[in-house]
């Protein structure tokens, strides 16, 4: 055991250089380099100011907006979190039912079955995109609010519509935080 | 189902098998010491971590001496990680001021990454300083993989030597594994990562302002941090300690489905392909593809199931009047927990590949899953991590079961049991058996204690049958060293901390060891000739006993305590 600890000890600090200072440090720096923007976070800046992450949801409420999915985290994006109710938990019936409350309150009379991403909480508390079936959801309340032509809302989320990345990958969704952006820069 | 959800896992599963092969072949050169493509500049350096270290990697060791090497190599990685996080608070690189760690916690994580178990007892962006991650948990994530990858390899020799007792150098294989495999493998992963808009910098967290400002906050604060070097070797060593606290499922740590498919294809490619790499060490590949053969069929098997579950959704929803069908507009199906981007076939897909290998690693909360969604990756776990399974530990845990495997035959033929030319005898079996029977201890006297318990009942989050789901789900984790939970469970206390700590001791060392024995036994023996009364062990037939018996001890340990949970959870929503 003796013989075997200093070649242990002289092994775990040759790999803490090699793994833990120098490796970080050379990724670092080719992704500095090759890939700046995402790198740092993807964030996007128009005159000077930040106005989030492309790739970090926001909590949206107002009827003008856009809804993301329900967030555990409150969209901390220093504290990510998902909720971890159980299918059976009556918390998880409660949120659900709460959201479903919500979306008909802001637009009574919608005649389209909800989907179920606008009414479930997401894995990260910070999920951006919604399912096309949520944005379409939205369209005639977001319009409404904004006075706005529902074709015109439409082409928007038309605009901010992922596909299936390579044409296979993924699932087809609508990124909120850069549709809402857009709305707001309509006016 | 919709038609790309197959379509992806079929890509998935073909280019995994693809890649078997090429990679398989150039591990067994790396750990037969034959000439590889990198010599030329890696060679300086592993020769340099010899000159300084001390050591000479041409003098062999046997298994008594490998395995002391390799515990105190793990034992002093432990002492570093726990100072390191008791420290933090006054040792640099620590934009976010974060202070030390209670001992407990410290202890739970400590004997997590140095086992490759990456239980994650706390939130990362709210609790590591970078330099806690780089130094502690980055450098564990290499060095607890090459270890499991340097066992493996002694215990290939062991088969494939005969009258000897020498089984290697394990600092050569340590080094080795590192240099010429992981590292190589995780600056490419990690640039692809970056490219899709993983984090990696050393800046403070980003505070932006909000598009809707709210009455409590006008801004919000984005954690960001050298992550995508942290991922790529977290996925490719089988570890799964993430760099935030929702691990994979944060649009930061796995931001595209492409970045999804790379992160989730490097969760098996290593135990995959290893299973290759012992073919070729042991001179007949044949013999590795049957086992990699075993392996697929029950990990398809089982994904099937989980897709099935997860797509089907919640029937509590449906009467609610919620719209679960899967469209090319919707993903449908159980969607709490899960991610727009990735939808339900890559989160079930995840769900399986990470409990199959003990990476452990999430891009959903498993505990949100619906019950038989949820059995599958807990039932994957009990299994003993060895469909795939850990870096090393997955094929010497495999490896295990096929000696009871060819035992068992060997007794309704009354032959005395041989692999691949060894005698399988007493030793080797009451070896094999400790490796099987200790995870099934561990995990079902940790959850009797854990519910026989005030502390441990406390920190249930779910009521009735899913709570008890949780207890299981923790010590079927920690027991097979995989990491993954059913995350609503506060395991972040004393109590867990302290169980679940010695339930990963155990998991890995008392595997680790026997597995060592075994191959210091059989290195010894002479190899015998095969003749006509020999099992073939490359055949379909042996594959299809060697599943047997696998399912076999894996649903007598765990059907009792599953009835209670997982089951019981299913009857109660659709019976």
């Amino acid at each position: 055991m003796i013989s075997q600890l200093r070649p242990a000890f002289l092994m775990l600090l040759i790999f803490t250089v090699i793994a833990g200072v120098i490796y970080p440090l050379v990724v670092t720096g080719i992704a500095q380099v090759a890939f700046p923007y995402q790198a740092n976070g993807s964030l996007i800046a128009i005159d000077g100011k930040t106005y989030g992450s492309e790739l970090i949801g926001q909590q949206f409420a107002a009827p003008k907006y856009f809804w993301g999915r329900l967030s555990a985290a409150g969209y901390n994006a220093a504290a990510s979190s998902g909720s971890n109710y159980g299918p059976m938990n009556p918390a998880l019936i409660e949120a659900v039912q709460a959201r479903i409350d919500a979306l008909r309150a802001a637009d009574p009379g919608n005649p389209l079955p909800v989907p179920v991403d606008l009414v479930t909480a997401s894995a990260s508390g910070l999920d951006p995109h919604i399912s096309i079936a949520a944005a379409l959801y939205q369209i005639h309340r977001v319009a409404s609010a904004r006075r706005l032509d529902e074709v015109v809302v439409e082409s928007l989320v038309e605009k901010y519509t992922e596909g299936r990345q390579f044409g296979i990958l993924g699932e087809p969704r609508v990124n909120v935080l850069l549709l809402n952006l857009a709305l707001d820069g309509l006016q | 189902m919709t038609l790309y959800s197959w379509l992806q896992l079929i890509i998935y599963l073909a280019v995994l098998i693809l890649l078997a092969k090429p990679l398989g072949a150039y591990m067994a050169r790396v750990y037969m010491g034959e000439r590889i493509s990198l010599d030329r500049a890696l060679g300086p350096v592993e020769r340099l971590v010899y000159r300084l270290s001390g050591i000479d990697p041409r003098a062999e060791m046997d298994w008594k001496v490998y395995a002391v090497a390799m515990l105190a190599f793990n034992a002093l990685g432990l002492v570093v990680v726990y100072a390191l996080q008791r420290l933090q608070g006054v040792l640099p690189l620590n934009p976010q001021g974060l202070g030390a760690i209670s001992p407990d916690s410290s202890w739970n994580t400590a004997v997590s990454f140095t086992s490759n178990t990456n239980w994650q007892g706390y939130g990362g962006e709210a609790t590591m300083s970078y330099l806690t991650q780089m130094l502690g948990m980055t450098v564990q994530n290499f060095v607890s993989a090459a270890t499991g990858m340097a066992v493996l390899a002694a215990f290939i020799r062991g088969l494939a030597r005969h009258t000897t007792k020498m089984l290697g150098n394990f600092w050569a294989d340590l080094t080795r594994t590192t240099l010429y495999i992981l590292l190589p493998l995780s600056v490419v992963l990690a640039i692809a990562l970056v490219s899709q808009g993983v984090v990696q910098t050393f800046g403070e967290y980003r505070t932006v302002s909000l598009i809707q400002p709210s009455a409590a906050s006008e801004s919000q604060v984005i954690a960001v941090g050298p992550a995508a070097s942290q991922i790529a070797i977290k996925q490719l060593g089988t570890n799964g300690g993430g760099f935030f606290n929702v691990n994979s499922s944060h649009p930061l740590e796995n931001p595209t489905p492409f970045s999804n498919f790379l992160e989730m294809l490097s969760i098996l490619l290593i135990p995959a392909a290893l299973c290759y790499t012992f073919g070729k060490m042991v001179g007949d590949t044949r013999q590795g593809w049957a086992l990699l053969a075993a392996m697929t069929l029950v990990f398809v098997t089982l994904l099937s199931a989980a897709v099935w579950s997860e797509r089907s959704g919640n029937p509590a929803f449906t009467a609610m009047g919620i719209d679960q069908k899967q469209t090319d507009i919707n993903p449908g199906g159980n969607m709490e927990g899960k991610e727009i981007r990735f939808g339900i076939a890559n989160s079930a897909l995840w769900a399986t590949a990470t409990t199959a290998a003990s990476n452990g690693s999430v891009n959903s909360m498993h505990d949100s899953y619906m019950p038989l969604g949820g059995l599958i990756p807990m039932w994957m776990m009990q299994l003993g991590e060895i469909i795939y399974g850990g870096v090393g530990s997955g094929l010497y845990g495999m490896l295990a079961f096929v000696i009871i495997a060819v035992f068992v035959s060997g007794l309704m033929v009354g032959r005395t049991p041989e692999y691949l030319g060894k005698k399988i005898e007493a030793y080797e079996m009451k070896m094999a058996s400790i490796m099987i029977l200790v995870p099934v201890i561990v995990v079902l006297v940790g959850t009797a204690i854990a519910l026989m318990s005030e502390a441990g009942r406390a920190a249930i989050y779910n009521p009735s049958a899913h709570g008890f789901s949780e207890v299981l789900y923790a010590f079927s984790s920690a027991g097979n060293n995989n990491g993954s939970a059913f995350a609503g469970l506060g395991a972040n206390t004393p109590f867990y901390n302290t169980a679940l700590g010695v339930a990963m001791l155990f998991a890995r060392y008392w595997l680790a060891v026997p597995a060592l024995a075994i191959a210091g036994s059989l290195v010894q023996k002479k190899k015998v000739p095969e003749s006509a009364g020999t099992l073939p062990t490359h055949t379909p037939l042996f594959t299809a006993w060697l599943i047997g018996v696998i399912i076999i001890v894996g649903a007598l340990s765990f059907l009792p305590a599953l009835a209670l949970g997982p089951i019981v959870e299913q009857l109660m929503i659709f019976g």
